[in-house]
């Protein structure tokens, strides 16, 4: 099994949200729901301030809680690609999944199902990146298999100082943020 | 200082700027779950001492109201579902590690072993009970050489159940204030006590309702001290569960938490049914039906109180 991540440049990121638009149109996202978001993070006392721009969205994760607690089997990862995914026949819309999720990125799409990002896995199986990184204007979004040492998201984690979010809580997310 | 922005806009139903996503449908679920559990488990284990007519209203009377609260439970359960169609996936799939997965098949083993319970105390309670057909009779005859086999198997589900109701929640990492071990004994304890105080509004006989109270002042004593245990737990633990249990330590959930839950739902019922096995106040049921309310509210405030919680990052 491949273990698909993907790796964020925080240096190159402006926040334009283009990835927020791509992602809506791509996956005919429902109004009022998003699987990707921008989250301006600034930390610190003025004038020693720090700002952070993270474009966010399901994490991934290799301990994921949300496949834990699914009574149904619906959320399930990929095998394949290492991808948590949901498969809405199988879903009830129980929510136990949105109530373990730490990094709250899913919700239940008003036919019922939970839903949230999918990598993009339609247009993955074909060769081609997530279309919130296919569409990035300052190419700051990296995507590939962090098992493959020569992938660029494997590089990229080894050569530049990184952080993924609330690794503490556990779920070994495999979303990365070069700072 | 910290200072956190989504500029690209995010007030998802539901999911924003707090989870809202279970409603009134679980707590009372949660509640009707223990309920059930505490009846079935005193029923069967005065049973097997051989106390039907001791505790007739414990016994015999209180399971006959079990498929009708189950039921209604469930169906507060069903409710909360986004996707009824696909309600029957929870039995197309046994998954150990979802708690969800494991409650769902232990109500479908204790909702017919309940169901059977009722029909056989049923021909106690009503002289006149009589089964429409021939093999009805000839099953239950042969469902009662069973009686023993049935009220141990009560036990042992009832226990789940009640332990379940709790670990349901617990079993989310991501709520800080769900995640402690400790929900599991509290809500099995709190659905014991409300089904000692529904037994006590039942019962017609003084020494059945004394005895029942006594025991529900042991059971409200272990209630208060998982509760403090509880609050222990948390301040001891990580920062994000330091800040989460601030919600009942002079955040919002604190006047709702100690007055409604610890005050009317435990320390006044204790005080009064302590008095009352004092001979100090008239016997009423007005303990009993504070424990029920107590109950009920443990689990509301719970259930909303984790939602409230989450990691910050």
């Amino acid at each position: 099994m491949a273990r698909y991540g993907m790796v964020i440049d925080t240096k190159k990121c402006v926040g334009c949200a283009d990835c927020v638009v791509a992602c809506k149109t791509e996956n005919n996202v429902p109004d009022g729901y998003c699987r990707d978001w921008i989250v301006e993070d600034v930390r610190g006392a003025f004038p020693d301030l720090h700002m952070e721009i993270r474009s966010e969205r399901c994490n991934h994760c290799e301990n994921a809680p949300c496949v834990r607690c699914c009574p149904t089997g619906a959320s399930y990862t990929d095998e394949d690609y290492g991808v948590v995914l949901v498969d809405k026949d199988l879903c009830t819309g129980c929510k136990a999944c949105i109530a373990s999720c730490p990094y709250d990125a899913r919700y239940v799409h008003p036919e019922g199902y939970v839903d949230k990002c999918t990598f993009c896995m339609h247009r993955v199986r074909e060769g081609l990146d997530p279309a919130c990184v296919a569409v990035c204007p300052t190419k700051c979004m990296y995507f590939g298999d962090l098992d493959d040492a020569n992938s660029e998201v494997s590089k990229l984690i080894r050569s530049r100082p990184n952080h993924a979010l609330i690794p503490e809580a556990g779920t070994k997310p495999k979303i990365f943020y070069l700072l | 200082m910290q200072e956190i922005t989504i500029t690209s806009g995010r007030h998802m139903h539901h999911i924003d700027p707090h989870l809202t996503i279970w409603g009134w449908e679980i707590p009372v679920y949660l509640f009707f779950g223990g309920l059930v559990a505490g009846i079935l488990f005193f029923s069967a284990v005065y049973f097997l001492r051989g106390k039907e007519d001791e505790m007739h209203a414990t016994v015999r009377i209180a399971p006959l109201f079990v498929p009708l609260l189950l039921s209604l439970g469930l169906f507060a359960l069903f409710l909360d579902l986004e996707y009824k169609l696909h309600v029957f996936r929870f039995y197309t799939a046994i998954r150990l590690e979802s708690p969800m997965s494991w409650g769902s098949w232990t109500l479908a083993i204790i909702f017919p072993l309940s169901f059977l319970w009722a029909l056989m105390h049923a021909e106690k309670v009503f002289p006149n009970w009589r089964y429409p057909y021939a093999w009805m009779e000839n099953a239950m005859t042969y469902v009662k050489k069973y009686a023993k086999v049935i009220a141990w198997l009560l036990i042992y589900y009832a226990a789940i159940l009640g332990i379940y109701t709790g670990i349901l929640l617990s079993a989310f990492n991501a709520r800080p204030i769900w995640n402690t071990a400790i929900l599991g004994p509290l809500f099995l304890v709190s659905g014991l006590s409300t089904a000692l105080a529904f037994n006590m509004i039942l019962s017609k006989n003084k020494e059945e309702k004394h005895r029942l109270g006594r025991i529900d002042l042991i059971a409200i004593g272990i209630e208060l001290f998982l509760i403090i245990h509880m609050f222990m737990g948390f301040l001891a633990s990580t920062q994000i569960h330091v800040e989460a249990v601030t919600l009942f330590l002079g955040g919002p959930y604190t006047a709702p938490f100690w007055i409604f839950v610890v005050g009317i739902g435990l320390i006044i019922p204790a005080f009064i049914e302590i008095l009352d096995s004092l001979h100090k106040v008239k016997s009423t049921l007005i303990p009993a039906f504070l424990v029920l309310f107590g109950g009920l509210m443990l689990r509301f405030i719970i259930v909303d109180a984790g939602q409230f919680s989450s990691w910050v990052y």
